[in-house]
């Protein structure tokens, strides 16, 4: 499972770094994106499905 | 003071006002009404004013900066005309601010509330609520909203703004006639705000910082360049202006909401102390259930939205609150699930307008419930008649009494 964050949607609402600080990181003006690849550690799939679904702005992606 | 009361509302579809004693006391059926029937309304009054009230119609409208214009964000009597500094920037940056000035005065603010910034917040909070808290030490009851809700967020912006401490009562004046006197004359208001005592406050800080610079976040905007060049006096007057406005009565709101709701509901209040780690999903249920701000659009070309015609000129109601209401986004939409993990809620609103503090307000909402539960796991409502609710587009409850133990 991967997953991304689409830069051009992201507004800086942090759900996902607060729902999953283990698959996203969030710059100095508070915009998310995926840490590293985006490749979700096993163990961490349910995390990665939450922080999409939490996300205002339909701005996480996932692959499966 | 203000402009007589304006008649009662007769059918909330063709003639809804959102200062209404029944909208102020209750909106949530009025709107699951509108849901039901008609999504889009209109009313006649401030000039004539559109609100959409499911998730999709406010989205939509949040989205589209071409056919809307923030360039005034308050539904009043008065529109904007020549005392108003026209788009994109607007009175009071960036959230009055069209693309493309918007992104560049959001930019230079965003790295202040980061969510690393706002960690540097977390322990004044804590120890401001807990005296806060040791000041209620013996009492059976006391206020929920004046003594508790109310300090937290406008101590935090003053200690941000570096003003002086015990200016805490002039900002809750400022903030009120701002934002709940909207039913006054456009002689009044333009009073106000252009020879008005708020921008003399503001420029009497703003020349003290000027002498004596300090690491504070006016300093930080006097010093900070856009373009190439310092910020003019009139961006920065407006940017103080939104921090104050959008930063306390807004999280006051939520803090205050959410202790109503607790003291209102046993078992969501036993629930919550007994599983502090709740508290995530909590607030972000808090948030979603009583989202206090409603902003607002000007029609800046001619739209259809709902299969209704709006205007150039037209106001624009944008009801985050009823988006979070809606059950085709969320089953059990009236109903508070503490533990609710799907959800999408757009409380500080969407698109390009996000609201900036938002990591700043879930930190104080999150610290003042912990450390309340953690003193007064056992409250409820002492008189539930004598809770009152401001008026105008930032709800919350301004009287909460409560009975502690």
């Amino acid at each position: 499972m991967r997953v991304h964050v689409e830069a051009d949607r992201c507004q800086g609402h942090n759900r996902c770094y607060a729902i999953a600080p283990e698959l996203f990181a969030v710059d100095d003006l508070g915009n998310a994106s995926e840490l590293g690849d985006g490749t979700v550690p096993a163990g961490f799939e349910d995390k990665a499905r939450l922080a999409a679904v939490n996300c205002p702005e339909f701005a996480i992606v996932i692959a499966e | 003071m203000t402009a007589s009361p304006r008649p009662p509302v007769t059918d909330w579809s063709t003639d809804f006002d959102h200062t209404d004693p029944g909208w102020v006391a209750d909106p949530y059926p009025i709107w699951d009404d509108l849901r039901d029937r008609c999504p889009v309304a209109h009313s006649d009054r401030y000039g004539g004013v559109w609100l959409p009230v499911t998730h999709d119609g406010v989205a939509a409208v949040a989205y589209d900066t071409e056919h809307f214009t923030s360039r005034q964000v308050i539904v009043s009597e008065v529109k904007p005309g020549e005392w108003v500094p026209p788009a994109p920037i607007g009175a009071a940056p960036p959230i009055t601010s069209d693309p493309p000035f918007h992104a560049e005065a959001r930019r230079l603010l965003l790295p202040a509330f980061s969510p690393k910034a706002v960690a540097g917040y977390e322990l004044f909070t804590r120890e401001l609520c807990r005296r806060l808290l040791d000041g209620m030490a013996g009492r059976e009851t006391v206020d929920a909203a004046i003594d508790y809700a109310q300090h937290i967020p406008l101590k935090v912006i003053v200690n941000m703004l570096g003003f002086p401490e015990e200016d805490g009562e002039i900002f809750r004046r400022f903030i009120h006639m701002i934002i709940e006197d909207v039913g006054q004359t456009e002689e009044e208001r333009i009073e106000q705000f252009v020879t008005g005592e708020i921008d003399a406050y503001i420029d009497a800080r703003i020349a003290e910082h000027l002498e004596h610079p300090r690491d504070d976040l006016t300093s930080f905007l006097l010093t900070a360049e856009l373009g190439g060049h310092r910020l003019e006096i009139p961006h920065v007057r407006g940017t103080m202006i939104l921090l104050m406005v959008a930063g306390i009565d807004t999280t006051w709101s939520a803090i205050g909401a959410s202790l109503w709701h607790l003291a209102g509901h046993a078992e969501d209040r036993r629930r919550l102390a007994a599983n502090p780690e709740m508290m995530g999903t909590a607030v972000e249920e808090m948030l979603r259930a009583y989202a206090p701000v409603t902003m607002a659009r000007l029609v800046s070309k001619d739209v259809e939205l709902g299969g209704q015609e709006l205007k150039e000129g037209d106001w624009l109601l944008l009801p985050f609150p009823a988006a979070n209401r809606d059950p085709a986004i969320f089953p059990d939409a009236d109903r508070v699930v503490l533990d609710r993990e799907v959800n999408r809620h757009s409380a500080f609103g969407l698109g390009i307008h996000r609201c900036i503090g938002s990591n700043l307000a879930r930190m104080e909402l999150r610290v003042a419930l912990e450390e309340w539960m953690a003193r007064y796991p056992e409250f409820s409502l002492a008189d539930p008649g004598a809770v009152t609710w401001s008026a105008g587009q930032v709800r919350g409850p301004r009287r909460i009494p409560v009975r502690l133990g």
